[in-house]
């Protein structure tokens, strides 16, 4: 039997407020002994108050290439942005 | 998350490289699933690793002392130091997994011999002043080295460098407060420190590696921005660091040479012995074999627990499984909740 254990990904809330945040991985044999592993790695200051992992392999990602195709479709939509729209000076509070 | 090799034409290469080249050139990050040269892997590999194994074979000179530590407060700190180690050890073994290598193959390498650590740990630590004098010294010089690294090109190497230099700080700091307590004590205890100070301190100036026209492969890496300073660069900073802080503490760093530069601004020191780091490196230290041969013991006597680890895994996966399919719901498995509290089915 293979006793290599599988690959988590590990995310942290720094506290309340915050979005869990990606902050490594870790090798666990189930899903409990991810979650205390990475208590005992990644959160021995008080780092986080809320932690999630994932088994790397359940995650899907986009390709990391920048000019991917993928993200075109939001290059050319400049008017998505406050900045696109010509206000005077002289409107307040806009 | 896998590495996939394009299966590109010389064009295309050339437009990869040219990508590659453009990022390190702006001061950004390589990522691991972008493409890299080849070289650029492997590079970031060895140093990972052999930065990943410096930290688990770096408990074990200090874990030494924790059952012979003089004071429950000391015991405590040096407790959580040690751990700390192991910690840095998992982060930097996690930022070489993102470059497609796996860690128990790493372990492997370390415990056959075919990686290396840093030379430091291969020296004995004969009194619970070289504990003191490890986190002033090693750590030290380890914080000099590693800060910069926190600016590395690779990402993930970078975060883990960030993290593991937060930590670093108490390591020194915890060092140099239990030296400055035994130098407030007897004579003899005086005598301890400027013993392990004079047995740690060529090593540590050793720690940034062969002198810069040795070092043929530096250029390249601080090209790739994997470094970003020489070894003689690194090696003056801490000196210039250090000195001062001996000065305060009121013990001698043993080298007669070592003298302040007015004209240089920085202090000029002697030459350590190449030779010893030389003969170090290639295993014959005072505890090379030990350190190697304790590490290959702690991993096989933990064999059966991975495995029972993985049994228990699997069996409770298949109980689940197999309740799902009989339509109950087999409770949760202690981890409750999916993301947002959600049951997770």
């Amino acid at each position: 039997m293979n006793q290599d254990w599988p690959l988590f990904e590990v995310f942290v809330r720094g506290k309340r407020g915050l979005n869990h945040v990606h902050v490594g991985s870790l090798h666990a044999a189930d899903e409990r002994m991810a979650l205390t592993h990475a208590r005992d790695l990644y959160t021995r200051r008080n780092e986080g108050v809320s932690i999630w992992v994932v088994r790397s392999s359940d995650i899907t990602a986009s390709t990391p290439d920048e000019k991917d195709p993928f993200f075109e479709p939001s290059g050319d939509k400049v008017y998505r942005h406050p900045t696109f729209y010509d206000i005077p000076d002289d409107v307040p509070h806009i | 998350m896998t590495q996939t090799t394009t299966a590109a034409g010389p064009e295309a290469q050339d437009r990869l490289q040219a990508h590659f080249d453009g990022v390190i050139a702006h001061d950004r990050r390589i990522e691991p699933r972008d493409w890299m040269p080849d070289a650029y892997r492997g590079t970031l590999v060895r140093q990972i690793a052999q930065h990943a194994h410096s930290e688990i074979i770096g408990m074990q000179p200090e874990g030494a002392w924790i059952t012979r530590a003089p004071s429950l407060r000391r015991k405590a700190i040096l407790f959580a130091k040690v751990q700390d180690e192991a910690g840095h050890g998992l982060y930097l073994y996690a930022a070489a997994e993102t470059l497609g290598v796996d860690r128990a193959d790493l372990t492997r390498r370390l415990i056959e011999g075919r990686q290396k650590y840093s030379s430091i740990f291969n020296y004995p630590t004969l009194s619970f002043a070289d504990v003191g004098v490890i986190g002033w010294l090693v750590d030290g010089a380890a914080i000099c080295n590693q800060v910069p690294l926190c600016r590395s090109s690779f990402g993930p190497y970078a975060r883990a460098m960030v993290r593991i230099c937060k930590e670093e700080s108490f390591h020194q700091r915890q060092g140099y407060e239990l030296l400055l307590t035994m130098m407030r004590g007897t004579a003899a205890q005086r005598a301890m420190v400027q013993d392990a100070v004079d047995r740690w301190w060529w090593p540590s100036l050793m720690m940034f590696g062969p002198p810069d026209e040795a070092s043929p492969n530096s250029a390249r890496s601080m090209g790739w921005k994997i470094k970003r300073h020489s070894n003689d660069e690194l090696r003056q900073r801490f000196v210039d660091m250090t000195v001062p802080q001996a000065e305060k503490l009121g013990v001698t760093l043993p080298d007669p040479e070592l003298r302040w530069n007015p004209e240089r601004g920085r202090h000029d020191f002697g030459t350590p012995d190449w030779d010893e780091l030389k003969r170090v490196i290639s295993g014959n230290g005072p505890c090379n074999e030990e350190r190697v041969e304790r590490r290959r013991r702690a991993h096989e006597d933990g064999a059966w627990v991975r495995r029972a680890a993985a049994a228990h895994a699997k069996k409770q996966a298949a109980r689940q499984e197999a309740a799902r399919e009989a339509g109950q719901d087999a409770g949760h498995t202690g981890t409750g909740s999916g993301a947002d509290g959600r049951e997770t089915r």
